[in-house]
């Protein structure tokens, strides 16, 4: 449960391939004078809630990440630094304090203290509040007596107030990369305005959010029309180039791209499919490619005798030509994956599955003959999320490289497929999507394959593997614990409980009146970084 | 007349109860998992899920389930309250916001079909077999042959981005110029359709036996053709519209995606594709009231049409 699942995926449009031709626009945009005072139109979708324990969807978090500054944010490399925060430290990966910058206000001149955290996280926790993100506080101590429908706290205990600016987390069991979590959504502060009573949210709270971050709200939320913001002068932190931005709400990515391409919006965070190919063309250099967190997997039930065997799983890999179907399938707006963790995080490395992720047909069959492979696969996905392509192209290949019988089998949605998965009704192989909550190898691995795992549905269970884990969650440092969950991953290359495919990308463009557009491994565009042109 | 009216209201009632109660009981049997239909694919929390549960009934499942449901929602109908959507917001804030853009577009459409649709209608079935005639049969048959999904966006590229004569999308308050392009293109199906209909009814009408009399009697051509041929030429026309003016306001899922309009077609879809029933239920709700009331209207203006039509 701790990853959000690719919903940007499923969220591909379904039809309206259209032949339309390129017509080149062109366009040198970046050059021109910086307007400090203008604003920026930005693409979002209308967000589920803009409450920061429950948003987990990136509409939602970007419009958030306008109103509210983070504990720590990631650098280059992907590792925290901090923001809002002065320092925060531990010496056994389990009691953490947490001290605040000096200065930061409220969008309303409320001072931000050590409280507006902790009535934020207890909120947050406390099951019957109902909130999205409600999970990210399980490894803080006190965590299970929120649970249930009559839980038996209200706060947590893991949660203490040092002074005004400082607090300590106490969690369950040492974790290394709690510093890292920081930088999530779910973590931001409230004011006391927000509360009407302790640990009651104010009604329609999030029509008008108040946070202390670079811009404020104007004006309320404009559900499925737009939400704005301007920039907040008080803000004592890094400032943002420009005077407010706009996120416009489309129900369609193509509306959008219709509107980059003629100047009526600044950013479309996700080209559409369909207009991919065109793209470089329409937009010229204004077009752009920047990592992403996501990977695209093929995942095996292992607990089905056919695929028991390594030796099937890898054959099945090996037989999968996924530079072919990156190209011309998704014409290149994903990398092929031969790792089970995204290049965005800190201690990847590359080909870590090794032999089975080269393309030879050849061995391939020999392997798959030799262990007993089935003679019919079924490769199971939900229908509404634009996959059938490359299913039916992976489908064609294991046919052809392999001599079996393929077929796709498309569920109505996503649930659907779980569902049955969860009852370990046969489905065969099914595609599976992960996004990181925040940079960490960790992220990629424990939910996923370990005994226990939240999102585990492939029955996948090393002892081996779950014991790297836990070494790795108690180490001393970041650097010891990449060594652990290396270790881990090794492990995970020799079993293949799944089969990586593709990296995600973002794939986005930005219109003739904006310049230093970036987007974050979160798919959002970075707000502090944008400048508007005359 | 009025009796007439007073026994179509009353029909109205029991016609409205009867679709909301098959509407819900669609919903309710096609309902799969909406609150994992809401969060798409992302993993629902127990907690989230509890709570959910709760504010929706959704653990009030079956026959008594669902009848403890219908009426817990007409209770609350009755009371002028459509209840929440499965997203948390009042289903009648969402219908105040979507509904004006949606008429607004629902009746540019209505005045495209008319003005050009009925004109060139009658135009080509007074000449008919002349070149006009013709022309616009291939035109209608083209243009029903392009499916909106597909019309759409060649409107809004060529003529929004390509042309920049309109704006390529509309936005959630429009104005006028900004409609007009999703108008035109909406409207253009009607139009078809309109347009078709008006020609062979003008052309029959042409031949009967009182435009023969007033012929005979010497009136002049453009007398006949506006009081004698057109007003009953009118009757199928008319029908054909009020339906459509149902239609243009729920059918218009796909423009109003393409021209980014959030309006009423735009969050049934929505609905429907988050398994989001009081949404559905609730819009589906104010829709068959429009076309009980258009059909209504339609049927009043039958007599004005045709005085040979009386209402017991």
């Amino acid at each position: 449960m701790r990853v959000r699942r690719l919903a940007a995926w499923t969220a591909l449009p379904l039809a309206v391939t259209l032949g339309l031709v390129a017509c080149g626009s062109g366009g040198d945009g970046g050059s021109g004078q910086s307007d400090p005072n203008a604003a920026v139109r930005i693409e979002i979708a209308e967000p589920q809630h803009l409450v920061p324990t429950n948003t987990n969807e990136t509409s939602g978090s970007q419009v958030l990440s306008a109103l509210f500054s983070p504990l720590v944010d990631y650098d280059e490399a992907n590792k925290p630094h901090e923001v809002a925060a002065q320092s925060v430290t531990s010496s056994d990966n389990k009691v953490w304090t947490i001290k605040l910058k000096d200065g930061y206000t409220f969008h309303n001149g409320e001072k931000v203290t050590a409280d507006s955290y902790l009535d934020a996280w207890n909120y947050g926790a406390y099951a019957p509040n109902g909130q999205n993100s409600s999970y990210f506080f399980e490894k803080i101590a006190g965590y299970e007596n929120l649970q249930g429908e009559k839980p038996k706290a209200k706060t947590l205990t893991g949660l203490k107030k040092v002074d005004d600016l400082t607090f300590t987390v106490t969690l369950t069991e040492p974790y290394s990369e709690f510093k890292t979590m920081l930088g999530y959504t779910a973590f931001y502060p409230l004011p006391k305005a927000a509360f009407s009573a302790p640990g009651v949210l104010v009604d329609g709270y999030e029509q008008a959010p108040i946070g202390q971050g670079p811009f404020k709200m104007k004006g309320t939320w404009q559900h499925d029309a737009k939400v704005e913001v301007t920039r907040y002068d008080a803000f004592p932190g890094e400032k943002p180039k420009v005077g407010g931005v706009e996120f416009r709400i489309y129900q369609q990515p193509t509306a959008a791209y219709a509107d980059v391409l003629s100047d009526n919006l600044d950013v479309i965070k996700t080209i559409p499919t369909e207009n991919l190919s065109t793209a470089a063309t329409d937009l010229g250099d204004r077009f752009q490619q920047s990592p992403a967190s996501s990977l695209q997997v093929l995942a095996i039930p292992t607990f089905q005798k056919e695929f028991a065997k390594p030796e099937v799983r890898k054959a099945i890999s090996m037989a999968i030509d996924r530079d072919e179907i990156t190209k011309s399938i998704f014409k290149d707006s994903q990398q092929p994956a031969r790792s089970f963790v995204s290049p965005v995080v800190a201690g990847y490395r590359e080909n870590t599955i090794g032999a089975a992720g080269e393309f030879d047909p050849a061995k391939a069959r020999a392997m798959y003959e030799a262990a007993g492979g089935p003679k019919k696969i079924e490769l199971s996905y939900n229908g509404d999320g634009g996959h059938k392509d490359w299913v039916d192209a992976t489908c064609n290949q294991l046919k052809a490289n392999l001599g079996v019988e393929c077929v796709g089998t498309a569920e109505p949605k996503f649930a659907d497929l779980l569902t049955k998965v969860k009852q370990k009704q046969s489905v065969g192989l099914f595609r599976m999507g992960w996004v990181m909550d925040y940079p960490s190898m960790e992220n990629y691995l424990g939910p996923l394959y370990s005994t226990n795992g939240s999102s585990n549905y492939y029955g996948y269970s090393n002892p081996q593997f779950d014991k790297l884990l836990a070494e790795g969650a108690k180490a001393p440092n970041e650097d010891e614990a990449i060594k652990k969950y290396q270790a881990a991953e090794d492990l995970l290359a020799e079993d293949m409980p799944v089969i990586p495919l593709r990296f995600g990308q973002n794939n986005f463009g930005h219109s003739t009146k904006v310049k230093n557009v970036e987007m974050d491994l979160f798919d959002r565009v970075n707000l502090l970084k944008i400048e508007a042109v005359r | 007349m009025f009796r007439f009216i007073l026994r179509r209201l009353l029909q109205m009632v029991l016609a409205f109860f009867g679709t909301t109660l098959i509407v819900y009981a669609l919903m309710f049997a096609g309902q799969g998992d909406p609150i994992q239909a809401l969060a798409g694919e992302r993993p629902v929390t127990a907690a989230q899920r509890a709570y959910l549960t709760e504010k929706y009934h959704l653990d009030a499942t079956g026959v008594g389930g669902f009848f403890y449901r219908y009426f817990d929602y007409l209770r609350n109908l009755l009371q002028g309250d459509l209840g929440q959507s499965l997203t948390g917001r009042q289903i009648g804030d969402i219908l105040a916001a979507a509904w004006p853009v949606t008429v607004q577009l629902a009746l540019i459409a209505m005045a495209v079909t008319i003005l050009f649709g009925v004109t060139a209608g009658v135009l080509a079935g007074i000449r008919r077999a002349s070149i006009f005639d013709n022309s616009t049969l291939v035109l209608t048959l083209l243009v029903l042959g392009i499916p909106t999904i597909v019309l759409a966006p060649l409107a809004q590229y060529f003529l929004g981005v390509k042309w920049q004569l309109f704006p390529p999308t509309a936005g959630a308050e429009p104005d006028l110029y900004a409609l007009l392009l999703p108008g035109i293109v909406l409207g253009s199906l009607s139009l078809a359709t309109a347009l078709r209909l008006t020609r062979t009814s003008v052309a029959e009408n042409l031949r009967a036996d009182y435009v023969r009399t007033a012929r005979s009697k010497g009136l002049v051509k453009r007398r006949i053709i506006s009081v004698h041929v057109l007003r009953n030429s009118l009757i199928p026309v008319v029908t054909f519209l009020g339906v459509e003016l149902g239609n243009l306001m729920s059918g218009a899922i796909i423009t109003e995606g393409v021209f980014n309009i959030p309006g009423v077609g735009f969050n049934l879809f929505r609905g429907i594709r988050t398994e989001d029933g009081p949404l559905v239920v609730g819009i589906v709700s104010v829709l068959v009231v429009v076309y009980l009331v258009s059909n209504l209207v339609v049927d009043v203006l039958y007599a004005v049409l045709d005085p040979r039509i009386r209402y017991e």
